[in-house]
């Protein structure tokens, strides 16, 4: 039986293993070769934290699946990811704002957890937030050239925002399983976030003359397995060897 | 990664005896550097401009053969490993174009003579990468043959472009690695992945060799780039150290490489081997190997697609130095 505090690492851990691998699908492909490296760094980034919690997830558990077991051998409905994350690349607006809407959320979320009354994920995320600062600085220097670059650039990343807007009210949603842990010290309760979180999007957004879209519907699900289409097609490049050849070493 | 712009040759004429050539010729003699701002012959100018431009160029198209497989690593370490691997492979990228802007040729210049088919890059690049163990292969025998080249140029004459080579052969080291450790773990695997293994070495055993250039019965070209201490090793001397280290960590392994005339010469001590088909050699290096055509599409397309987000950030810059102007002169007044 899966308890909370498995679901709960879980769901950070597949969140972060999902971003990370969209990040890397662009290593090779970006604008200028900085790009290519820096998003080589915050994939690298994400897919650490994402093996320290799959690892420790494992350990929750106790049915001896390892950061690979996890990762490799769920089907998309066991996934627990935000929905955000799982978002096609776009372009390099779509990826630069998608990193904006996650990281501005992620920093402080990782601040709080590195709090917990959980050692553990104290620890894990102690080590996330010192990157996720990174990775809001970064983006959001990009946030603001894209904004108030060209006329194209503009209307590119207002686009983005559009699109992915939707997708930010599901990070500050809490169910039955995380109330349980946030009222024990354990997880972070995301209500404590949301000024912390429209700041930061306010701020950047303002200097870069983009609009903050107005809250409309709020696309949610991915965090008890119920995904948008793109994440089978995500899942079936991750795990396409260990699918292929069950059981081997690599 | 690695270049073969050592084996094409200046075309312009040697220049004349001057005095400044021979002081030159008496510094690199001594084994001393020549940095940006000293006094260099064109001709020696425009070889390193060249070598090292392809050599970049050669590091940037790597990244794609093995991009190809970041997504589909079969474990999360190997995906974190080949990652960071590929990003490795940008950064020496990114140091050789500074090294090349040294002598004077942007590296906007240097991008465009790639995209437009003008500039080569490593003829290994333009075979693909069909299964995992092609990313072990990759690491340990295409980076093992770039360090074999590469530790040479560790102290080539030109002080910018030998200081680059000396972090990218630690980092190439530690790639050959881990391409090892990989067809390690596939040759001590299942069947089917030692197969892979056997199947990959197959492919990529030939093409590898290559990588050194033609042989020196062919290329008489060295004299020049010797002189100037840029080139050390003659291409056979280099293949040859290469195949003697290599034979033996391949049958460690229990793999078979490909080449039925490949045994240990107990008079000389070396490996011999067959006759490398120089025909495909000249066939990919002219533009028809099997994935010419798909890097250069994949890199102009990278490229074009970034236009806009270069604009923005060219547009976005002069923005903010208007800006920082005006608030300077309002102060002013």
């Amino acid at each position: 039986m899966e308890t909370p505090l498995f679901t709960y690492t879980l769901r950070l851990a597949d969140t972060a293993l999902i971003l990370g691998h969209r990040l890397s699908e662009w290593v090779g492909h970006a604008p200028i070769l900085e790009e290519d490296l820096a998003f080589g760094n915050m994939g690298l980034d994400l897919i650490g934290q994402a093996r320290s919690l799959y690892t420790y997830a494992g350990e929750i558990e106790g049915l001896r699946r390892d950061e690979d077991a996890l990762a490799y051998l769920r089907d998309a409905p066991a996934y627990r990811n935000l929905l955000l994350v799982e978002q096609p690349n776009g372009d390099f607006a779509a990826t630069m704002i998608r990193q904006l809407l996650y990281a501005a959320f992620a920093h402080p979320y990782f601040g709080a957890l590195s709090k917990s009354k959980d050692e553990r994920l104290a620890a894990i995320a102690a080590k996330a937030v010192k990157e996720m600062a990174y990775h809001v600085r970064h983006v959001s220097e990009w946030t603001i050239r894209l904004g108030d670059g060209t006329d194209e650039s503009h209307r590119r990343a207002q686009a983005a925002l559009e699109e992915l807007w939707p997708y930010t009210g599901e990070m500050f949603e809490v169910d039955r399983v995380e109330r349980a842990l946030i009222e024990r010290g354990i997880a972070v309760d995301p209500a404590t976030l949301r000024a912390i979180w429209d700041r930061t999007i306010d701020e950047v957004l303002e200097e870069a003359t983009l609009t903050r879209p107005r809250d409309g519907f709020m696309q949610s699900g991915g965090r008890s397995g119920r995904h948008s289409e793109h994440l089978g097609f995500i899942l079936a490049d991750l795990q396409f060897l260990q699918r292929a050849y069950p059981g081997a070493t690599w | 990664m690695y270049t073969q712009a050592l084996n094409t040759r200046d075309q312009a004429a040697p220049s004349a005896d001057s005095e400044q050539d021979a002081r030159f010729q008496a510094r690199v003699d001594a084994e001393l550097k020549i940095e940006p701002n000293d006094w260099m012959p064109e001709a020696y100018r425009r070889t390193l401009t060249r070598q090292i431009s392809q050599h970049a160029h050669s590091e940037i198209v790597g990244m794609l053969p093995e991009g190809n497989w970041i997504t589909r690593a079969p474990t999360l370490k190997r995906k974190a490993a080949l990652l960071a691997k590929v990003q490795d492979e940008g950064g020496h990228g990114l140091y050789l174009y500074s090294a090349a802007e040294t002598l004077g040729t942007s590296r906007e210049e240097m991008v465009d003579q790639l995209l437009s088919g003008k500039a080569k890059y490593s003829s290994i690049f333009n075979y693909p990468t069909l299964t995992w163990a092609d990313i072990g292969i990759i690491g340990w025998l295409v980076d093992g043959a770039a360090i074999m080249n590469q530790i040479p140029l560790c102290r080539c004459s030109y002080g910018p472009y030998a200081r680059a080579m000396i972090r990218i052969c630690k980092e190439e080291s530690f790639h050959q690695r881990q391409g090892y450790e990989i067809m390690l773990a596939l040759c001590r695997g299942t069947p089917e992945q030692k197969q892979m293994a056997q199947e990959a070495l197959n492919r990529w055993w030939w093409p590898v060799l290559m990588m050194f250039g033609p042989s020196d019965k062919d290329s008489q070209h060295t004299d020049t780039t010797t002189r100037w201490k840029i080139k050390r090793f003659t291409n056979d001397e280099l293949r040859q150290k290469f195949v003697d280290a290599t034979v033996p960590q391949g049958h460690y392994l229990g793999l078979t490489f490909p080449d039925p005339a490949l045994r240990l010469n107990e008079k000389t001590g070396h490996w011999d081997y067959g006759e490398i088909d120089w025909s495909e050699f000249k066939r990919v290096i002219a533009g028809d190997g099997p994935c010419n055509r798909q890097r250069m599409k994949q890199r102009r397309a990278a490229h074009e697609n970034g236009a806009w987000v270069r604009e923005a950030a060219l547009a976005y810059a002069e923005k903010r130095k208007a800006r920082e102007r005006a608030a300077y002169a309002e102060a002013a007044e």
